[in-house]
């Protein structure tokens, strides 16, 4: 259990609002994060954070500029290989040595550059790096794509979470709008991860109907019993949708916190350090 | 603009805008954006009318033939450069690697005797070796491929003239099957068009090329890398092996050219296609493919090439200076960037 960066007794929080239908001793995180350390010489990224997802919820992970939201996600997700700690998935340890081994271990990620190639139409992005080939000989010695099975099932994946305004797979990436995008990269994200799904700043660029329909889709997944990590500075957009809410301060875990327990300006407040939270308070949430 | 199954009143000005019809030079724009080929083959078709309108003699099935033959050598090199061009790439050391090998094997044919078809497949190899080594490079040693392939193409060159001891080979000391690729072939009789079996042979590469970046992952993945490098990468795309296999596959293009060659000049010359660098680009680029990676194909350079031989066989027919095909070509060049960058621009 790590301690918290301050330890000084703030009287603001304390156990009892933390309600006991939070606890989840019963069930297993499907990934979990124990002391990683990641430094870059002299700059510390991250000092020994702790993190857990369990099934069917959306984490949403925020935290101040440079307090090591990112690089905590990309050593979740292969992106950065920690200089220690442990990442267990469904209980198993693994090590991600690039983005490839988190995915191939079902962890989807969406970058925060959304990284979809513009000028490939919207079934080739969904299948980019793992396209299907046609069955019998032309597939297997001419190499031949099944572009029309891909196209078929990119539209039911993009239908599968209630997007309504992309019709046509064969369009270009390029000629969507920001939200549309985005929606191809979460669609993606979530036609392939089995076990987690991260989305990284998936409303930072959009306007408020967009970002809307984004929060949608989270809500999809979720409901879909996908668990969700969500790393974003929009407080509202948190609030939300998240069912826990883990505070990164200063390249350590701060606080977990629920949207039902604290108020965003509470959320701020742990986040600026503000305030500070007691491991005490925080074992319901944490376990 | 997509319209959805329940049309519902435009909620905004901006959305009544974005629902307004398109103007006829917005649907140019969507049908250049979707087949980028168009604009070249319309220019081919309109150089062809003019041209035999300036000289009927320009139509006559032996001027075509010798038109076709003359494309040939651009035609493959620009296939090779398609592919690096494709990947946001570009290869100066075309012209080199394809006088180089067929130095080599047009000398070990006719001076060390060894079999045409050993000599033909260690000069092909040689080609896949000098691409491979442009793609390490490039991959490896994390070099713009503008630098590696102008240090190559000095490099490859100075090794071709010194190995050469800058002396051709003659047609008459060669076997018949390093020439075979120049013998013609007359599918409507004697008298009529015709081909030689190394224009067939060029269609053939083009035919498994198209296939291969159409019908694809590696062509989807060609696509992607050129695209977006780091979008590919975080899809999971191994770019750097891509790229190695573009340049490697581009070396094998240019080792096939090289015989290709051979049959179609009758002579191993260390001199010859000394402008093939800039006509392959010069193809490519007229063709349609964006010089920034990602679009065009290899269709759009077959008529590219075309363009720039038709235009030197027309204006030559018509009895202009040569200065002026030349010129037009420059024209053409700076006419296609320009138009690629207003269709990349297209919205939807």
């Amino acid at each position: 259990m790590s301690t918290p960066y301050h330890p000084e007794l703030n009287p603001e929080f304390n156990a009892d609002q933390v309600s006991t239908s939070q606890t989840r001793e019963d069930r297993q995180p499907v990934l979990q994060a124990r002391g990683l350390v990641k430094t870059y010489g002299k700059v510390v990224g991250l000092d020994g954070v702790d993190l857990e997802v369990y099934p069917g919820e959306v984490l949403a992970v925020i935290g101040d500029n440079g307090a090591g939201k990112s690089t905590l996600i990309k050593a979740l997700t292969g992106a950065v290989v920690p200089d220690a700690g442990e990442l267990r998935l469904d209980g198993k340890v693994v090590s991600f040595k690039r983005p490839q081994d988190a995915r191939d271990a079902g962890i989807e990620t969406v970058y925060q550059t959304l990284a979809v190639a513009p000028a490939l139409d919207i079934a080739s992005n969904l299948y980019l790096g793992r396209e299907e080939r046609r069955p019998g000989v032309l597939g297997s010695v001419f190499r031949m794509l099944d572009k029309k099975g891909m196209k078929k099932r990119a539209g039911e994946s993009v239908k599968r979470l209630g997007i309504q305004t992309i019709q046509d797979m064969g369009q270009a990436v390029e000629t969507l709008s920001g939200g549309q995008r985005q929606a191809v990269a979460v669609a993606r994200a979530a036609a392939f991860g089995s076990k987690l799904v991260v989305l990284d700043e998936p409303t930072a660029a959009l306007g408020v109907k967009e970002g809307n329909l984004v929060l949608s889709m989270i809500e999809q997944l979720r409901d879909s019993g996908m668990p969700v990590i969500l790393i974003s500075h929009n407080m509202p957009h948190v609030w939300q949708v998240a069912d826990r809410i883990h505070v990164q301060r200063l390249g350590r875990r701060a606080a977990v916190i629920t949207p039902k327990t604290h108020t965003m300006g509470e959320g701020v407040a742990i986040m600026t350090g503000a305030v500070t939270v007691l491991p005490k308070d925080q074992e319901a949430l944490v376990r | 603009m997509t319209t959805t199954s329940s049309p519902a009143p435009p909620a905004s000005a901006a959305e009544e805008l974005a629902l307004r019809r398109q103007s006829p030079l917005q649907r140019i724009q969507h049908a250049l954006h979707a087949y980028p080929a168009i604009s070249p083959a319309l220019i081919l078709v309109l150089a062809v009318i003019v041209f035999t309108a300036a000289n009927p003699n320009f139509a006559q099935p032996n001027a075509l033939s010798l038109l076709v033959q003359q494309t040939a050598i651009v035609a493959a090199l620009a296939i090779g450069q398609t592919l690096i061009i494709l990947t946001a790439g570009i290869d100066l050391s075309v012209g080199a690697i394809t006088i180089l090998s067929t130095m080599l094997m047009a000398t070990l044919a006719a001076k060390n005797g060894i079999p045409a078809v050993v000599a033909i497949v260690i000069g092909v190899a040689l080609g896949v070796g000098a691409g491979a080594l442009n793609g390490w490079l490039v991959t490896r040693v994390n070099l713009p491929p503008f630098i590696v392939t102008l240090g190559t193409l000095s490099i490859f060159t100075a090794i071709a003239l010194l190995y050469s001891g800058g002396q051709s080979v003659q047609g008459d000391d060669l076997p018949a099957l390093m020439t075979w690729t120049g013998e013609a072939i007359r599918p409507f009789g004697p008298g009529t068009f015709y081909v030689t079996t190394g224009v067939v042979v060029v269609a053939v590469l083009y035919l498994i090329v198209g296939f291969a970046l159409s019908q694809t992952a590696w062509g989807r993945h060609v696509y992607a890398v050129g695209d977006d490098a780091e979008a590919a990468r975080l899809a999971g795309i191994r770019v750097k092996r891509v790229l190695l296999s573009v340049y490697t596959v581009a070396g094998l293009l240019y080792g096939i050219t090289a015989w290709v060659l051979i049959g179609r000049a009758g002579v191993a010359s260390p001199n010859a296609a000394a402008d093939a660098n800039l006509q392959s680009i010069t193809a490519v680029v007229i063709g349609g493919t964006s010089l920034f990676g990602g679009r065009g194909g290899v269709l759009g350079t077959l008529i590219g090439a075309l363009i720039v031989q038709a235009f030197a066989t027309g204006l030559s027919l018509a009895g202009v200076d040569d200065q002026y095909r030349v010129l037009t070509i420059g024209i053409l060049v700076i006419v296609a960037v320009s138009v690629d960058q207003w269709i990349r621009k297209v919205k939807a």
